[in-house]
């Protein structure tokens, strides 16, 4: 015990703080990485635009007068603010939402499944999860901004 | 009274990792049902969509205390997210917990909002 407490060991390398522009961005992420943690950035978004989504909520559901005023911010705009920025806010959120509910969905699944909890089905339903919601997005999105 | 340390220590005595676990699944699977007969009425109500039909799905006695679940199901699967992101990335105590605050008044105000919302209607 003595030698061991007397003989000094070399100082370790301490690795704190990444930096999230030259650590983050070296990072090699496969697929289940990107939904994962577009699962938290999906979710996080959603969080944070609460309020957005409870007023949409409101001023659609509320009355004859409110749901004319409801359109008008996204045909119009409100303020400064014109209308197709309140469309591109809307349109994260369909993403957010689409790839938190596909995501989330998977994770049901290999909740579920022995035989779903794999590499192979990972990587699979990770690629799946990613084109399902990126593809739905694109066409609510042209949807929401009036191409057919 | 029974040893609890050392090799016999219980790690997992709160069993907090299952609870999250589970809620967070229980309440996503709710939000996923909600979200798929919203989805239905939507899609199978006939003529352009305008403000009876919409305000229509919402009125319905069954249809409220839904979406009153769902109101309850997004406030704790919310927390629970949230808290797993402000826990794995913000370790200075202080600033962690005024972000679980700030949470848990921002998830309630928002819900305390949906609910009155809806039972106005």
């Amino acid at each position: 015990m003595t030698e061991l407490a007397n003989s000094p060991r070399p100082p370790r390398r301490q690795f704190r703080n990444i930096n999230a522009f030259t650590d983050l961005t070296t990072y090699r992420l496969p697929p289940a990485g990107i939904v994962s943690i577009l699962h938290r950035v999906s979710g996080a978004l959603m969080f944070l635009l609460l309020p957005f989504i409870i007023w949409m909520f409101d001023t659609s559901v509320s009355s004859e007068i409110s749901f004319a005023r409801f359109k008008a911010v996204f045909n119009v705009g409100v303020g400064f603010a014109p209308g197709w920025f309140f469309k591109l806010v809307a349109l994260a959120l369909i993403w957010a939402y689409l790839h938190h509910f596909i995501a989330g969905l998977r994770h049901l699944w290999m909740d579920v499944s022995h035989a779903a909890v794999t590499k192979e089905f990972g990587k699979s339903s990770a690629i799946g999860t990613l084109v399902i919601s990126i593809a739905l997005t694109l066409v609510l999105g042209a949807k929401l901004f009036g191409l057919y | 009274m029974s040893v609890n340390y050392g090799s016999k220590r219980i790690v997992v005595g709160a069993h907090y990792g299952l609870r999250d676990w589970l809620s967070q699944r229980v309440t996503g699977g709710l939000m996923a049902l909600f979200t798929i007969i919203l989805l239905a009425q939507v899609l199978f109500s006939r003529g352009p969509i305008g403000y009876d039909t919409w305000a229509g799905i919402f009125s319905a006695q069954w249809m409220k205390v839904l979406t009153f679940v769902v109101i309850a199901s997004i406030l704790y699967h919310v927390w629970v997210g949230m808290r797993d992101i402000w826990m794995d990335y913000v370790q200075p105590v202080a600033i962690r917990l005024a972000l679980q605050i700030f949470t848990i008044v921002w998830l309630v105000g928002c819900a305390g909002w949906a609910i009155q919302v809806l039972w106005r209607l």
